[in-house]
């Protein structure tokens, strides 16, 4: 659950130079290589920033807007910094009859979500909704950083919030 | 090769590539709209619909033709099918045709005419309007894109850039600038090629007609207008002429009406081009230095080697094209010579070329303020204007252009087509390396239009290597050979458009193709051997002006007024400017 939260480099502070060297040593630079090294940056800085898109661009010698084109094709890219933690609810059939949207609307009023905003302002929580996790028996069901959570009530999920809240407070 | 059934009619194979060839061929109009002879297959606007026996309905442009094929082209299915498939284009497409500049070219205006599509089923959906982007040479309106992919194509294979390109998907899906970012922000080199082949309004040159009529009507301004070369063969078009016919003498008169006091050539400029460019030449070749000599005319060529092969710059040759040369010619020399100063003066190019304006803006044309050249108007904006004025094209009498700029030689004239240069120059190279007079100036062993043409010239003094490429991707290709030590070359001429300047942005739309750019390049060869003087070295006039004003080619004068520099720019990789993972 922590290993995105631990390793929090980002590409504004240049920091990342040798991270995308690493990268681009790890897959070649083929453009066939395009997606797992789009995969790994997203991973590391859990979004595609424009300077990222920018140098794998020259990197594979593509142009920058057929990178960009690749990136907002799959959704499992983002162009927006995630929060520290990724709340994906399920809204698949069986979710939603058991009662996932009111799951959401708990969740984005817990983390304090504005309307038309997915990522909260202190960049903790990305909440969005996916159509199916292939986990129906557990609907209605969620994952936050890939760990699973199920037969969700809007109790549940405040509780784990509070729990990730104090997580937090030893983090910082 | 074999035979197949189109209609019933038999037909004979020909080693065609798709079915849509065939049947092209066979004397049928099959509509398309992201279909070009000249670029990669896409498949995606389905108007090309055939039935093929035993297979239904395929798309013929990405169909192979075999033996034995039934096929049928207007069945009532397919009639069906692709009146539907041009309604849901026309569903999402902007339809304000009668303030849009391709109405009366547009493709898909023609095809919806052409299919007697009167009511449209489905609603215009204009919920998701986008914005318009006017930051560029070029104006992109995303809410006219019916995603054909063409101007993805051509700047990406034909040019090597890819400023555009998909992204998102599905119903969102759009043709866009890499981050969306306006297109003066990308390293779109103003080619204007995508306007070019644009089936719809989607991209089009923004126009700068009014601020021509502002000049003519400003009774303080003496307007002088340059013509290029390419432009006559081509302008007759937007009137009824065939591609290639020159129709320059109705063209200055056109001109004239309009309101210009001096019509020049720039043509004249070019020949001055090639006694600088030539004397450059020459001393590279005396000190072996910075060879290959690339020519520097095109001004799209000029802004690609700055982004992307910055090593090659000092290799450009320092000659300013032939508009700035006149530019200069007319507010450094002509203005005092007529007794005027360079701000009463107001100069406007005529071109084949989006990227001219460009050109005529960069810091290095402006002295204290006051442009060498003010205003660039392409082919199809001067076409507009003179409809716009309401002149009868046709019926205009051929005038010809004004001294002391107007004379120009066969050698001036045939820079508007690939080749052009390079002959022109070698005309004059020729004579200097062998000390003897050239009986035949044609050298046609550098013409043709294959994108890539290399010549050896064997001369006593050793031997010239000559390469010619249109079209940046066969620059690109010229320029990684010479960085990796494949290649040798003494001269490598470079235009950015397919044919040169005559296949350039800014000329008129008539589904241009490689048999109108050939036409339109034979008109110039044409009118290279109708003219009495082949050699820009004999054009007295540009004699004159070195005895009156500039010295001798490659003086310190011809320097300071003829000659630029160039720059690097990095402006596509903003982070870091460095090569990741490569040499």
């Amino acid at each position: 659950m922590t290993n995105t939260a631990t390793n929090l480099q980002m590409f504004e502070t240049g920091s990342s130079t040798n991270f995308l060297d690493a990268v681009l040593a790890k897959h070649g630079s083929e453009p066939s290589a395009l997606i797992p090294i789009l995969q790994d940056i997203q991973e590391n800085d859990r979004y595609l920033s424009q300077e990222a898109m920018d140098q794998v661009a020259h990197a594979l010698d593509l142009s920058a807007a057929t990178v960009y084109g690749v990136a907002t094709f799959y959704a499992q890219f983002s162009l927006e910094p995630k929060g520290k933690y990724v709340v994906k609810v399920c809204d698949g059939t069986a979710c939603h009859v058991r009662g996932s949207l009111p799951v959401y609307e708990a969740l984005r009023k817990r983390v304090g979500l504005a309307n038309g905003t997915f990522t909260t302002t202190n960049g903790r929580y990305t909440v969005e909704t996916v159509s199916c996790l292939g986990a129906c028996v557990l609907a209605p069901v969620i994952t936050i950083n890939d760990q699973v959570y199920g037969h969700l009530t809007v109790d549940a999920v405040n509780m784990i919030i509070d729990t990730l809240e104090r997580e937090g407070e030893h983090d910082d | 090769m074999g035979w197949l059934l189109v209609n019933g009619q038999s037909i004979a194979l020909n080693g065609e590539k798709s079915l849509l060839d065939v049947v092209q061929n066979a004397g049928i109009d099959l509509p398309t709209l992201c279909y070009h002879p000249e670029l990669t297959i896409h498949g995606a606007c389905r108007l090309c619909m055939v039935e093929v026996k035993g297979r239904g309905v395929v798309a013929a442009c990405h169909t192979p033709p075999e033996s034995g094929m039934v096929v049928n082209t207007n069945t009532a299915l397919l009639r069906r099918l692709r009146k539907m498939a041009l309604e849901l284009l026309l569903s999402s497409h902007d339809r304000e045709c009668t303030s849009c500049s391709r109405s009366g070219n547009c493709t898909l205006q023609g095809l919806a005419h052409r299919f007697g599509i009167r009511d449209l089923r489905f609603s215009q959906d204009d919920t998701d309007r986008l914005p318009i982007d006017r930051s560029s040479i070029l104006v992109r309106d995303p809410n006219k894109c019916i995603l054909c992919g063409e101007c993805v194509r051509i700047c990406g294979e034909v040019q090597s850039i890819g400023v555009y390109d998909f992204a998102h998907r599905g119903a969102k899906m759009q043709v866009t600038t890499a981050f969306h970012q306006e297109l003066a922000d990308t390293n779109c080199v103003h080619c204007g090629q995508c306007a070019a082949i644009c089936p719809t309004g989607a991209l089009v040159i923004k126009p700068q007609i009014q601020e021509a009529w502002n000049a003519l009507m400003d009774e303080s301004k003496t307007v002088i207008i340059q013509v290029a070369p390419a432009v006559r063969v081509s302008i007759g078009e937007e009137f009824g002429a065939e591609p290639g016919q020159s129709t320059m003498g109705k063209l200055i008169s056109a001109l004239r009406s309009l309101g210009a006091s001096k019509v020049f050539d720039t043509g004249f400029a070019a020949d001055l081009t090639v006694l600088e460019e030539t004397e450059e030449f020459l001393g590279r070749i005396q000190k072996g230095e910075k060879l290959p000599q690339f020519t520097s005319c095109c001004p799209a060529w000029v802004k690609y080697a700055e982004q992307f092969y910055p090593e090659f710059l000092p290799h450009l040759s320092t000659c300013r094209s032939p508009q700035q040369m006149m530019g200069s010619l007319v507010k450094r020399y002509y203005a005092k010579a007529s007794g005027k100063r360079p701000e009463d003066l107001y100069m406007i190019s005529i071109m084949p070329c989006t990227a001219k304006k460009f050109e005529a803006a960069r810091d290095e044309f402006t002295t204290l303020g006051i442009p060498d050249v003010d205003l660039v108007l392409t082919t199809q904006e001067l076409a507009q204007m003179i409809r716009e004025a309401g002149i009868d094209y046709t019926s205009l009498p051929e005038t010809p252009p004004d001294r002391p700029f107007g004379f120009v030689t066969g050698a001036g004239v045939i820079f508007g087509v690939t080749g052009g240069v390079s002959e022109a120059v070698l005309r004059l190279a020729h004579e200097r390396l062998t000390d003897t007079e050239l009986k035949n100036a044609a050298f046609t062993e550098v013409r043709g239009y294959s994108g890539m043409r290399s010549w050896e010239l064997e001369l006593d003094q050793g031997t010239l290597r000559l390469g010619v490429v249109h079209g940046l991707a066969n620059a690109k290709a010229i320029l990684d050979d010479l960085r990796a030590g494949k290649v040798y070359f003494d001269l490598v001429e470079v235009m950015a458009c397919p044919g040169g300047c005559i296949g350039g942005g800014g000329q008129p739309i008539t589904n241009v193709n490689g048999q109108v750019r050939q036409e339109r390049g034979a008109g110039l060869y044409q009118d290279d051997v109708v003219t009495a003087v082949h050699k820009s070295q004999q054009n007295r006039d540009v004699l004159n002006i070195y005895a009156d004003w500039l010295d001798k080619p490659g003086s310190p004068m011809a320097h300071e007024f003829l000659h630029t520099t160039y720059r690097k720019r990095g402006a596509q990789w903003k982070t870091s400017g460095r090569a990741i993972g490569k040499a």
